[in-house]
């Protein structure tokens, strides 16, 4: 099979790094060779963040071309705009419908777009989020993040993996069903 | 048994089915997760030393005293680390030690680009090149191996795409190496000249048979598809390659990059029509290829600046361009890293970014984000420790040039004092300097993601361990005006600020408040036990919306421009109240959450 790619971006403190840890055990479990490349370093300081995940027979390099994504899965909007351009032509994006400020925001300097979402639709297929409260809904807004894992399973066709069980070895046992759920509700929500 | 992981992951996973026994490292992106994986296998003895230097030295003393030593760092860290390695060289081993350089193609989190393949050369030690974790782990194992067989250290170059990278490895159990006695030799361990010289030709000859090994090392292999078109590709610019061209043409992997494996790249070149050499950084396999006269193509066509990722490549030798969207420039916002919410060097750069007098030379760590809006502080910055030094130098050239328009303050952490600040503080008290030095001791080692430190009163393994005082190391260094201050408190911070600029000798701040990040101990809990606990309100009714409190740079504001008032993001702010000290209508209260 043709290597797959698979970009998830947010801001530093989102749980992005989690997400990809699942899916990317999930595709190794699978059978797959997987990849996956992410940048650290000043992250947590409220900088932007991505992991770039390939999989397929026999996958070579570890980051993502720009014009080859599958599929886009950003966790907040700004984020995703940020990444159209890793977006193959017919791709697809999903998009978290948070804003977080970047600091040129917060000391006043610039205001923060409101037809980001408006952009992005206009160049590509877009599929927006309530992730953020559907997470809240389900008791815990972290699990913000395993509903969008849920999404990108059910878009990329992964469903068939046991995420049940890889969810099971990575979190801890009290989060593990509301994980589960959380994971279910994306999947549903696509 | 099969495992995803990162190849810094890889390092500690090959470290531990090595059978090495010491390994030790000064925490830098992108090698930290070496030696906090390494320190999860009870079997190593695992160890964060002050800086890099110190750090090698220890590795080498290992590897003498009969253990296998590993020994990780980032590529500028080296630097620190050459004085004992160019001498390492020279003594060889008892037991197998390594050197992982984790080098930054791409300056993610670095001040400069440096090949510290060129340190191969120059230090005279040989070098592997791993281009995944799979090859992280199998090579690590191997350089033990190469490391006793030469009686040398070996230098193993990571890069930021090979440790933070996750692949599947193929994992196996440990393997434990018998101890190798000690016993006193002089001519081995002491080089003083007469010893030195002998060394010399040693390590010459040990070079010698390293071309064969190299030669006919299995991480040095040919793949050929029958092309005429060649690449000899090394690290993960080999998988760039492999990437872009697949099995349209044939390659030469090098994975024992130094020496290089003349011989069978001349035989690899015999027939090919072109050939490329892929390398990320400097033209160091192209140069020494051209000048054993084999033509091929490198650095004339290839970037020698940033990654060779497989877009550039295209680009360069097909010149493809992708189909990309591109959103509308004007609506993407940069998002650049920022102090915290809570973060304690905040006041402080407040307190220096509103002075126009001031000269302020910072340093390596998060403080660095002092040079940024809204606090614009910061002049100048080089290395870890050289707010001190450098500051210093820049005062005395105020000095002697008779301009006292502005006045040298020198900015650092308590884990980069630690690290190389001591002895430039000794140069300024020394050297009768009056520069005023603030160390922002935030408790923990912070920007690479909360290591401790000498000063935190705890080790690697998290087990108690002295707790070095600041304020005694200070005093021990000369400095006769000391003051600690709480860097929440702005009217204090601005106060020291005064007092260390206007005292006679140089003076030094220390602020003493924890790392937001940091994940509490026992002890910290009992000095800060209202840290975090907090956090602010804006009294709508008294907020004027001058957006004064918006100058904190703080990520937990937020203002609102259709009511034009201040606001707080209750999940983010943790009540550190910087905000409500600069508001002039004290519309802003803090509370306990």
């Amino acid at each position: 099979m043709e290597t797959k790619n698979i970009v998830l971006v947010g801001v530093g403190g989102q749980g992005t790094i989690l997400a990809a840890k699942l899916l990317t055990t999930g595709l190794m479990e699978a059978g797959f060779d997987v990849k996956m490349s992410e940048i650290h370093g000043m992250s947590q300081r409220g900088g932007s963040v991505s992991s770039l995940v390939r999989y397929g027979d026999d996958v070579q390099s570890p980051v993502i071309e720009i014009g080859s994504a599958d599929i886009v899965v950003a966790f907040e909007k700004m984020e995703g705009l940020r990444s159209l351009e890793y977006l193959k032509p017919n791709g697809k994006m999903i998009v978290n419908d948070t804003e977080i400020f970047p600091l040129s925001v917060i000391i006043g300097a610039t205001s923060y777009p409101d037809n980001i979402l408006e952009e992005i639709s206009s160049k590509v297929n877009l599929r927006v989020m309530a992730a953020t409260e559907m997470a809240a809904a389900l008791g815990n807004p972290k699990v913000m993040n395993v509903i969008l894992l849920g999404s990108i399973i059910k878009s990329m066709g992964l469903t068939d993996i046991d995420w049940e069980a890889i969810i099971g070895e990575n979190v801890k046992a009290q989060f593990k069903d509301l994980n589960v759920k959380a994971l279910q509700a994306g999947m549903d929500a696509v | 048994m099969k495992l995803l992981l990162t190849g810094n992951e890889a390092i500690a996973r090959g470290a531990w089915e090595a059978g090495v026994k010491f390994a030790t490292a000064y925490p830098g992106t992108p090698s930290t997760e070496i030696l906090e994986n390494v320190a999860t296998y009870p079997e190593i003895v695992s160890e964060w030393a002050p800086n890099e230097k110190v750090a090698l030295e220890a590795a080498a003393g290992a590897a003498i005293g009969g253990v296998r030593s590993l020994c990780a760092m980032k590529h500028v860290g080296v630097n620190v680390a050459t004085d004992p390695l160019f001498t390492f060289a020279y003594l060889g081993v008892n037991a197998g030690a390594v050197l992982v350089t984790a080098d930054e193609p791409g300056m993610h989190s670095s001040q400069n680009e440096q090949d510290n393949r060129n340190y191969a050369r120059h230090a005279k030690v040989c070098m592997f090149e791993p281009s995944d974790s799979q090859e992280a782990k199998d090579m690590l194992k191997e350089a033990y191996a190469v490391s006793e067989a030469y009686d040398m250290p070996v230098l193993f170059r990571m890069t930021t795409r090979v440790c933070h990278s996750k692949s599947i490895v193929d994992c196996s159990d440990r393997v434990e190496v018998t101890d190798k006695p000690y016993e006193k030799n002089i001519r081995k361990y002491c080089p003083l000249p007469a010893f030195a010289r002998g060394m010399q030709v040693k390590l010459a000859d040990n070079f010698k048979r390293l071309e064969d090994y190299s030669n006919n090392s299995p991480f040095n292999y040919i793949e050929d598809n029958g092309a005429d078109v060649g690449i000899i590709g090394s690290g993960v610019a080999y998988r760039y390659a492999k990437e872009v061209f697949g099995k349209s043409v044939s390659y030469l992997k090098i994975g024992f990059s130094y020496p290089l494996p003349m011989e069978k790249i001349a035989a690899f070149a015999k027939g090919k029509k072109t050939l490329y050499i892929f390398e990320e950084n400097d033209p160091i396999m192209e140069t020494e290829i051209k000048a054993a006269g084999i033509d091929c193509i490198g650095k004339d066509k290839l970037p020698a600046m940033g990654e060779l990722t497989p877009d550039r490549v295209r680009k360069a030798l097909l010149n493809e361009d992708p189909q990309i969207i591109v959103p509308n420039p004007e609506m993407v916002l940069p998002r650049p890293p920022a102090l915290c919410a809570g973060c304690p060097h905040r006041g402080v750069f407040y307190e220096l970014g509103r002075r126009k007098d001031l000269m302020i030379f910072s340093d390596i760590g998060c403080y660095s984000l002092g040079l940024m809006p809204p606090y614009n502080a910061t002049d100048a910055m080089i290395c870890m420790g050289a707010s001190i030094s450098a500051g210093h130098g820049v005062q005395k050239a105020f000095d002697i040039k008779g301009d006292h328009a502005k006045k040298v303050v020198s900015i650092l952490g308590d884990s980069t004092f630690f690290h190389s600040g001591i002895t430039s503080l000794l140069d300024v008290t020394y050297n009768k300097s009056n520069t005023l030095t603030i160390i922002l001791d935030n408790r923990i080692t912070g920007m690479t993601g909360h290591q401790q430190n000498p000063g935190t009163g705890y080790d690697l393994k998290g087990e108690a361990s002295p707790e070095i005082d600041i304020e005694a190391m200070v005093k021990a260094c000369g400095v006769k005006n000391l003051i600690s201050v709480d860097p929440n408190n702005l009217q204090i911070v601005q106060e020291a600020i005064e007092w260390g600029l206007n005292v006679d000798g140089p003076a030094v701040i220390i602020t003493r408040w924890p790392c937001v990040l940091k994940k509490f101990s026992a002890q910290d809990n009992e000095e800060f036990p209202t840290a975090f606990k907090m956090v602010a309100n804006v009294d709508v009714e008294k907020c004027i919306g001058c957006k004064k409190c918006l100058k904190s740079g703080c990520p937990a504001l937020a203002f609102d421009h259709a009511n034009k008032k201040s606001g707080i993001l209750k999940e983010t702010c943790v009540g550190c109240g910087v905000c409500a000290q600069i508001c002039p209508k004290q519309a802003i209260t803090v509370e306990v959450r």
